[in-house]
């Protein structure tokens, strides 16, 4: 049997990766070179990373990219895509990046409709800064900053800001997926194929947010994280497609 | 084009159409909606993006995208608005993208209110945001000149590859005068950092993320290098009856405007009084300060502010001469006739 695995092109070789073991970074950004290249938009396309453990994300694309300021992820893809339309842009984002400093530039990038693609790690904590809750923390989850587990009454809900921003009209293509299984990892990448597709024909906003392990803050094995995902934080947030309004988008741009 | 009237908000915003502006991000604030508002009427039909954003730090994070891709960018603001603004404004420097920021000051802290003051220039002059790094700040005091220096603002973002401000007050926006515009600039400088896709080139990335100590250093050297540089060439200033002044008055703006009309009243009492205005804040004139030094040993300081840009004054003059100021902060215009008066004690106290 001969191997299919070929390196993609827009990802670099040469690097050392920076991420813990059994992180779900590293697994999404191949992903999303390999889409890259599939749907040949390598070339033009320009990445926003987050601040946030992908902030390196820089030293492993082989495509242009620019890091943001904490949460601004969507509003310098505003500018870039809006300055120049032929651009293919990408916001990568953490869950504490998108859905709590940035929650202002999420909602309102997506409800402007910009045709952008977010790519959202919702690992239900802040990974870089040491693992404290995040609005996506589940409740009774541990974190440092809810070390007797989230609770509703203190902490409040977990945010599901994706089903939020789904309902928008501007909002073309939502799914959530989860790595937390090799067929997780396939529809994660069909969801990217999808959610970059919906750019490239100027349908407009597009999200995919992916469930992601954060072995090291969750203090479990990688084995063990994956099984929480499925077992506990898929509960919350159900793996699925959010919206999928293409092919309405598709009539009325005639 | 002929000579026109126009506000100085407007006015803005047809120089930076003319200037090859291409993209204007802003979110409403009085005293400068006049600004926002032009570009939306006026700069798609240039060809250009008018976006209203939620926010100023959504704003000036868009002007950030826009920059990063090549485009001559502005936004523009408020006092409380460039206050959000300020954390894009150092991730531009420690990017190193050329961008146009324009405030409209008010008075402060806090809300405030919205008459004119000066009262941002700390903010203005010793880079606002977090981190070391500074912003080349014009100073604009006619509409005439409000054209001319926001044209040349962009040009010395790009040449230096830094965010520039422009700061006026309610004042300055609101008025209208008559005004030349220049013809649009047509041919701009090759960027070839600007993030356009690779292409069939090498890919490239805009970061200010420097985890390595030293290259860290090496990056604040270099900008340090930079601002050298402009503060060695890019010094601005305008000089009004000094030849023969015994007596200096230092105001900028708004404020140097009403110092000219003080000294003309002062000089028919028979007072040596001229003015030094500062035309850039950053960088500050201060070698001609310590030139008029030699022969005059007595400054006053204008401003609308409890007194902000005085410690300018007294840096660039380093004891060779006194130094005083007179200040209204946010809220009340002065008038003519109140800077005589504060000129003609001043004189009669030195020189008497
Ligand atoms: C304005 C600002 N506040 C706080 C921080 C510190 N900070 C860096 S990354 C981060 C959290 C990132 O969490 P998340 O977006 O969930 O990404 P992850 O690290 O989990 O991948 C925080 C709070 C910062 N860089 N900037
Ligand atoms: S801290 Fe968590 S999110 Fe960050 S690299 Fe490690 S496993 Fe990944």
């Amino acid at each position: 049997m001969k191997l299919k695995n070929k390196w993609p092109k827009y990802y670099k070789q040469d690097v050392v990766t920076h991420y813990c073991p059994g992180c779900g970074h590293g697994i999404v950004h191949r992903i999303v070179a390999e889409v890259l290249e599939e749907l040949d938009v390598g070339k033009r396309a320009l990445l926003v990373c987050p601040a946030g453990c992908a902030v390196l994300a820089y030293h492993y694309f082989d495509i242009d990219v620019i890091e943001s300021a904490h949460g601004r992820g969507t509003a310098i893809a505003t500018g870039a895509k809006r300055a120049n339309p032929n651009l293919f842009v990408i916001s990568y984002q953490g869950d504490g990046d998108l859905s709590a400093i940035g929650t202002a530039e999420t909602i309102h990038s997506a409800n402007r409709g910009e045709n952008m693609t977010v790519v959202f790690i919702n690992n239900a904590v802040y990974g870089m800064t040491g693992g404290q809750m995040a609005p996506t923390t589940i409740i009774g989850q541990n974190t440092t900053t809810s070390p007797i587990g989230r609770d509703p009454e203190f902490d409040g809900y977990p945010l599901h800001i994706t089903d939020v921003v789904a309902a928008f009209p501007g909002v073309v293509y939502a799914e959530r997926v989860t790595l937390s299984t090799p067929g997780g990892i396939r529809k994660t990448k069909k969801a990217i194929t999808n959610a970059f597709q919906t750019q490239i024909d100027g349908l407009g906003y597009s999200i995919v947010e992916v469930l992601s392990p954060c072995p090291t803050n969750w203090k479990m094995t990688p084995v063990q994280s994956c099984k929480w995902i499925e077992e506990e934080m898929s509960k919350e947030y159900k793996p699925g497609l959010l919206t999928d309004k293409r092919e309405e988008k598709r009539k009325t741009k005639g | 084009m002929n000579k026109v009237f126009m506000s100085g908000n407007h006015t803005i915003g047809e120089a930076a159409i003319r200037a090859g502006c291409k993209c204007y991000f802003g979110y409403p604030i009085t005293p400068q909606n006049e600004l926002g508002e032009y570009m939306a009427a006026n700069l798609r039909q240039a060809g250009g993006v008018f976006v209203q954003s939620e926010s100023e730090t959504a704003a000036i994070n868009m002007v950030v995208g826009a920059a990063a891709t090549g485009a001559r960018v502005m936004t523009s603001s408020s006092s409380p608005g460039i206050s959000l603004k300020q954390e894009g404004l150092s991730f531009l420097a420690g990017f190193e993208l050329p961008a146009v920021v324009v405030n409209m000051m008010r008075g402060g802290p806090g809300l405030g209110n919205i008459a004119p003051a000066q009262g941002d220039y700390f903010q203005s002059t010793r880079g606002g945001g977090h981190g070391d790094y500074r912003t080349p700040v014009l100073a604009p005091a006619s509409v005439q000149e409000l054209a001319d220096l926001t044209i040349a603002a962009f040009d010395l973002a790009d040449t230096y590859r830094t965010p520039v401000l422009v700061i006026g007050d309610g004042m300055m926006g609101q008025m209208k005068e008559p005004v030349v515009f220049p013809e649009p600039v047509k041919t701009f400088p090759e960027k070839e950092w600007a993030l356009k896709g690779r292409g069939d080139g090498p890919s490239r990335y805009l970061a200010s993320l420097i985890l390595d100590g030293l290259e860290m250093e090496r990056h604040n050297w270099k900008l340090v290098r930079k601002y050298q540089e402009i503060a060695a060439r890019e010094v601005r200033y305008e000089l009004y009856m000094m030849e023969d002044a015994e007596f200096a008055v230092v105001a900028y703006g708004t404020t140097a405007r009403i110092a000219k009309g003080a000294i003309k009243r002062a000089r028919k009492d028979g007072v040596p009084v001229g003015l030094i205005r500062p035309i850039t804040l950053f960088p500050f004139p201060d070698k001609i300060m310590r030139e008029i030094a030699h022969r005059i040993k007595h400054f006053l300081v204008f401003e609308m502010s409890t007194g902000q840009m005085v410690e300018d004054v007294k840096l660039a003059l380093n004891g060779r001469a006194e130094v005083a100021f007179h200040g209204r902060p946010g809220g009340v215009i002065p008038t003519p006739v109140e800077f005589a008066r504060v000129i003609n004690r001043q004189y009669q106290r030195n020189y008497k």
